[in-house]
């Protein structure tokens, strides 16, 4: 039951400017408002704002809807893409519709300069696995990607070799990073999945393999020698962690199977 | 048409005026929408009911976040016109005010002002929208209209004659 000598607080005023508050309590507002001169200005200002807006932005439902928007048009174009697309379009969606829900997982983690790094890197993988005609900045085949990439980064990067999981190195980018520029890899797989390798300097100590998973998206990584790593893919850990793996011993040049099963070992141990 | 595709185009001129507001840049608006429509088309399948007016603002309200985050990489700049000669006076200088203003808040603020004022949307769907509890949707409304009002007040006197 509501009190109607109860004091009216200020998010009920907000409340009853939005039309939400209950019938009953209206009038005890009212009342409220024409005792309290402050409130009631208040009130009236934030009216005055709200059809500001209206008055600002609501006639863009009168205009024409313009050809380029109609379904029509869109779902034609869909098609021509043919069936290539499907998987970037899944992926496209999960940057679209999901990443709300992702961006609250990861803003909910302690933020923290290593939490920092991995969400730029998550954040790259989602915004560029959607893209589809411009993924990346420069081609797998052009010769300056590595020795460019690496000039930039501050270190000799390699793009490790992925072909033993069905990924192919579509090339590279160039991107601001929280402790200067990034550079980040993206691979492909014949069916369009996509995966991405990112690499900044990150000022934390010598980390072992770490799994995060945020919804539809996985990653891995890893910081060695003052550069942190992340892999990322669907998300599908077995998978990333072995494709981390690979590239973890092609980057640090450690290919000795003990090192391998010691990634195993942290990867089981922390990752879960 | 399915009904799916209907429903889609009904709110096209909604999520036009919402991006519109969002953006305030008419070119970038259209492209949201556009991007909007395809990821939602695209995604038909991953559509299990309920409304598809508030999917497509979801959609759209992480297009337009992820659009700002890139565009945060690059350095700040600061609106021209602050230091510009006053606007004259007519039916359009309130309307950029309040444009400016929009410009001001913080993106989650503005995000909630705007689908709660202009979309109409209730507290409980614009929380589902940004995936926050109604309390978040509170204290952003109330943080963005304290700004707004500021910004009205203060910088822009001649502000007062709107109604």
């Amino acid at each position: 039951m509501v009190d109607n000598n109860t004091p009216v607080t200020e998010d009920e005023l907000h409340v009853y400017v939005d039309g939400e508050l209950p019938a009953d309590r209206c009038e005890a507002v009212e009342v409220w408002l024409s005792n309290h001169p402050d409130d009631a200005a208040r009130v009236a200002a934030w009216r005055a704002q709200a059809e500001a807006i209206r008055a600002r932005y609501g006639g863009v439902v009168d205009e024409p809807v313009p050809d380029r928007l109609t379904l029509q048009r869109i779902t034609r174009k869909q098609r021509s893409w043919g069936t290539v697309a499907a998987a970037a379009a899944v992926a496209a969606f999960l940057v679209g519709g999901i990443a709300g829900w992702m961006a609250r997982g990861a803003s909910a983690a302690a933020p923290g300069e290593v939490g920092l790094f991995t969400a730029e890197a998550l954040g790259a993988h989602r915004l560029y696995i959607g893209e589809v005609r411009h993924p990346i900045e420069v081609k797998a085949g052009e010769k300056h990607l590595l020795p460019w990439l690496s000039r930039r980064v501050g270190t000799t990067l390699r793009a490790p070799d992925l072909g033993a999981f069905d990924l192919k190195l579509l090339g590279g980018r160039l991107l601001p990073g929280v402790n200067g520029p990034a550079a980040l890899f993206m691979y492909e797989s014949a069916s369009g999945e996509r995966f991405t390798i990112y690499c900044s300097r990150l000022n934390a100590p010598r980390s072992a393999f770490r799994y995060d998973s945020n919804n539809n998206f996985g990653a891995v990584h890893w910081i060695e020698g003052g550069y942190g790593w992340v892999v990322s893919g669907p998300m599908d850990k077995p998978r990333l962690k072995s494709i981390a793996n690979a590239a973890y011993d092609q980057i640090e040049s450690r290919t000795s199977p003990t090192t391998r099963s010691e990634a195993d070992q942290l990867i089981s141990r922390r990752g879960s | 048409m399915s009904t799916f595709h209907q429903d889609i185009e009904a709110t096209i001129p909604a999520l036009r005026r919402y991006a519109r507001a969002l953006t305030r840049d008419a070119e970038i608006a259209d492209d949201l929408v556009q991007d909007a429509l395809v990821r939602a088309l695209r995604s038909e399948h991953l559509f299990h009911g309920g409304d598809v007016r508030s999917w497509l603002y979801t959609i759209m309200t992480n297009l337009n976040r992820n659009r700002l985050r890139s565009l945060a990489r690059r350095p700040v700049m600061t609106p021209i016109d602050d230091n510009d000669a006053p606007d004259a006076a007519g039916p359009e200088a309130g309307g950029r005010d309040i444009e400016r203003a929009l410009a001001l808040l913080v993106d989650e603020q503005r995000t909630a002002l705007l689908l709660v004022v202009l979309e109409g949307l209730t507290y409980r769907e614009v929380a589902e929208v940004q995936g926050v509890p109604i309390g978040t949707v509170m204290s952003r409304l109330a943080r963005a209209r304290v700004q707004i009002k500021a910004y009205l007040d203060g910088e822009r006197p001649a502000l007062r004659r709107i109604k």
